[in-house]
């Protein structure tokens, strides 16, 4: 009963100072959002973070799925779409007939339309886990896609449903015409999103949701049915990604049959899989990388749906637990004042690593710009792709990088090992 | 102890229970009467059909045909949640924990229903004193205070066990039923489990399969018997160890 007491007393204690610096992450966070576009001002910039902003709720939406309940879905833009095709409507809606809802409301209608959508669908689909509920949510979001061509009233075929965000009644005097406006206004729905999800992994239900992802047949032996637990969870992560539908809607002033499609969906899996499903941040992360990646890349790249396919490959095969994982996994070491020790030898690696990324660059432009004969240009060199002694260069680059990156790479597991066991021995990792 | 059984009604009956895989009967016209309170033994040999009794009574699987009773209730045919939330609760044999999730968190999941707060998204899990009140003791009463950071997948085996114990307690059911839970377990380590166990069930019904003879005699109020899914003998410890049908069948194989 005294070790009770005392360790109950411990968790207020740790409750306490672990809160200040929760609540300091967040505040971190807001006003980072809202300082952003004061630094980088120009239109690109803005565009580029309104993108990040609806791709991190998207994300984040997709964890609870993933991460936090353990279901892995092919089809979830399904619900972003929708819930900006209501978002949409509404706003014609609204400016036909003159309600009184101004715009920074508009998204809580897509986040409906993504909510209704999975009440609907989610009973069947939740019954099972595993493979086939991917293969459900696969093939709903084919349905869905297809059928937003057909069903043209709704979905407006091929070109859409477009929409005036500035028509709608004016909030405070903002018109929502400049992007940083809407930068605003996505920004705010983002940290309400984010609160709102971050929350919800801190009830009950997300507790359970947990555990049905570990464990859905002990589950049940203490007293769920994981089949509730699993459509609960289906229904809000199709209302947050109805939510960031609706502000893709508003960002764009449209929504087509893309937003509901194959590559939306599969963005989100990539992205919240690279940014590391086991902690709440990672998504966060991700969305952060791969829209970055997605803006950057296709303009300096025809291949670059191939680069996102190595980087997921090497994230799936050496870091199952994706950027957020690899970060937290030297927290033991720091709190064990080992880190410093296999600092050096990730220095080491880096060179040799780069060498190789550069070959596999030039490898791949290469093949990809052959019969173009478009001179690649890599840190401000330029390669000529039908010309053998870029062949040759990639060919060493690929090999020589490879062989001594190995050795490095062996010199960082062996660190790691040594700094491992004294964080073991001084009891932070178990 | 075994003289409290008598006067009070069965806490869990089995009923002519058959239970086929395929063409297989595994269970054949099963018969048990656990007393409310009494400490009951199963005992028999590997394959019996221990586990897979269990797993009857539990809702993990249904009965082909017969039928089980949980306070009166007839408990056949519905889901294990439904049969958990009436007041049953259950081990594993093969540990069955949430891997990933902390022993702490492991515990209060299984807290979480019987004080009431269901699928809520709408309460802070880390304010509900109830709950955290008996999260504690729990892990207090099973020695894993100090472990209750480190991921359930990375206990010790024996300290596995014990969580699996705590699991099934958490909830506060009135029927307790533990399958092996001291299996792979050293002396010491047995010892520990036992008295904790019999602490842990103090008021309530407990159903225990265990191979440890010493164990099985020390700690049941009844024994039951069961050789390829019937139970050949049940009865006081006294009446099972003079029983010539269990010497010939189960006992008789142990002292050779
Ligand atoms: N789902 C199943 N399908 C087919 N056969 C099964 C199934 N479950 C159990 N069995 C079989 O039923 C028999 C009884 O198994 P059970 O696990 O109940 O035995 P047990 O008495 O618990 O044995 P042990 O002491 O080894 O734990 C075994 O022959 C087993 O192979
Ligand atoms: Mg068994």
């Amino acid at each position: 009963m005294t070790t009770a007491a005392t360790s109950t007393a411990k968790v207020a204690a740790d409750a306490a100072g672990g809160s200040l610096r929760f609540y300091g992450v967040w505040l971190i966070g807001i006003v980072v959002l809202i300082v952003l576009p004061m630094i980088f001002s120009s239109g690109g910039s803005l565009t580029s973070f309104s993108l990040i902003g609806i791709a991190i709720v998207f994300a984040l939406s997709y964890n609870i799925l993933l991460g936090q309940t353990g279901l892995l879905s092919f089809g979830h833009a399904v619900h972003y779409g929708l819930g900006g095709f209501a978002a949409c409507h509404m706003m014609n809606a609204v400016v036909s007939h003159g309600w009184p809802i101004p715009l920074p409301f508009i998204p809580l209608f897509g986040g409906l339309g993504g909510l209704m959508f999975a009440m609907i669908i989610g009973w069947v689909m939740t019954k099972r886990a595993g493979t086939v509920f991917a293969m459900i949510s696969l093939g709903i979001g084919e349905l869905v896609a297809s059928s937003s061509l057909i069903l043209r009233s709704v979905f407006g075929g091929e070109s859409g449903i477009t929409t005036d965000r500035t028509a709608l009644p004016k909030l405070l005097g903002w018109s929502f015409g400049p992007q940083l406006q809407v930068y605003y206004l996505i920004a705010f729905w983002l940290v309400l999103s984010a609160i709102a999800m971050y929350a919800l992994t801190r009830t009950p239900l997300g507790r359970i949701c947990n555990a049905v992802r570990d464990n859905p047949e002990r589950v049940q032996f203490i007293g769920y049915d994981p089949h509730v637990v699993r459509y609960i969870a289906f229904c809000f992560a199709g209302f947050f990604a109805g939510i960031a539908g609706g502000l893709a809607a508003i960002n764009f002033e449209i929504a087509n049959s893309a937003y509901l499609g194959a590559i939306q969906s599969g963005l989100v899996l990539f992205s919240t899989f690279i940014g590391g499903t086991a902690f709440f941040f990672g998504p966060i992360l991700g969305a952060i990388l791969v829209t970055y990646l997605q803006l950057g890349l296709t303009n300096l790249t025809t291949a670059w749906q191939l680069y996102f396919g190595i980087i997921f490959i090497g994230i799936v095969m050496y870091a199952p637990g994706g950027i957020a994982g690899l970060l937290m996994m030297h927290r033991p070491l720091i709190r064990a004042g080992t880190l410093w020790t296999v600092i050096p030898s990730y220095l080491v690696a880096i060179v040799p690593t780069v060498a190789l990324a550069c070959g596999v660059i030039l490898a791949i432009e290469t093949v990809a710009r052959f019969s173009g004969g478009d001179a690649i240009n890599l840190f401000g060199i330029a390669f000529n792709p039908t010309s053998p002694v870029t062949w040759i260069a990639a060919a060493v680059l690929v090999v020589g990088g490879f062989v001594v990156a190995r050795l490095t790479w062996r010199r960082i597991a062996e660190a790691w090992d040594r700094a491992g066991t004294v964080a073991r021995d001084r009891g932070y990792l178990a | 102890m075994s003289g409290a059984v008598s006067g009070k009604g069965a806490a869990v009956e089995v009923r002519a229970v058959e239970k086929r895989f395929g063409n297989v009967g595994i269970i054949r016209d099963l018969n048990l009467s656990v007393a409310e309170g009494e400490r009951h033994a199963i005992i028999g040999p590997n394959g019996a059909g221990k586990s897979t009794t269990f797993n009857l009574i539990s809702g993990h699987i249904a009965p082909t045909s017969g039928e089980v009773k949980l306070n009166g209730d007839v408990i056949s045919g519905l889901r294990p949640f439904e049969i958990n939330r009436r007041g049953l609760s259950r081990s594993f044999q093969v540990t069955n924990v949430f891997a990933r999730m902390t022993v702490w968190e492991n515990v209060r999941c299984a807290v979480l229903w019987a004080t009431g707060h269901r699928y809520a998204f709408w309460k802070n899990v880390d304010s509900l004193p109830e709950v955290r009140e008996r999260t504690a003791r729990i892990l207090d009463d099973i020695h894993l205070t100090h472990r209750r950071d480190v991921p359930a997948g990375l206990l010790t085996y024996a300290e596995q066990r014990e969580l699996e114990i705590g699991i099934t307690i958490a909830s506060g059911a009135t029927v307790v039923m533990l399958d092996e839970p001291t299996a792979g377990m050293s002396h010491a380590e047995t010892d520990r489990a036992v008295s904790l166990i019999r602490r842990l069930t103090e008021g309530k019904t407990l159903v225990i399969v265990e191979h440890d003879m010493s164990v099985v005699f020390g700690l049941a109020d009844r024994i039951s018997v069961l050789v390829y899914g019937h139970i050949i003998a049940s009865g006081t410890p006294e009446e099972i160890r003079r029983d010539p049908k269990v010497k010939e069948a189960y006992l008789g194989e142990e002292a050779h």
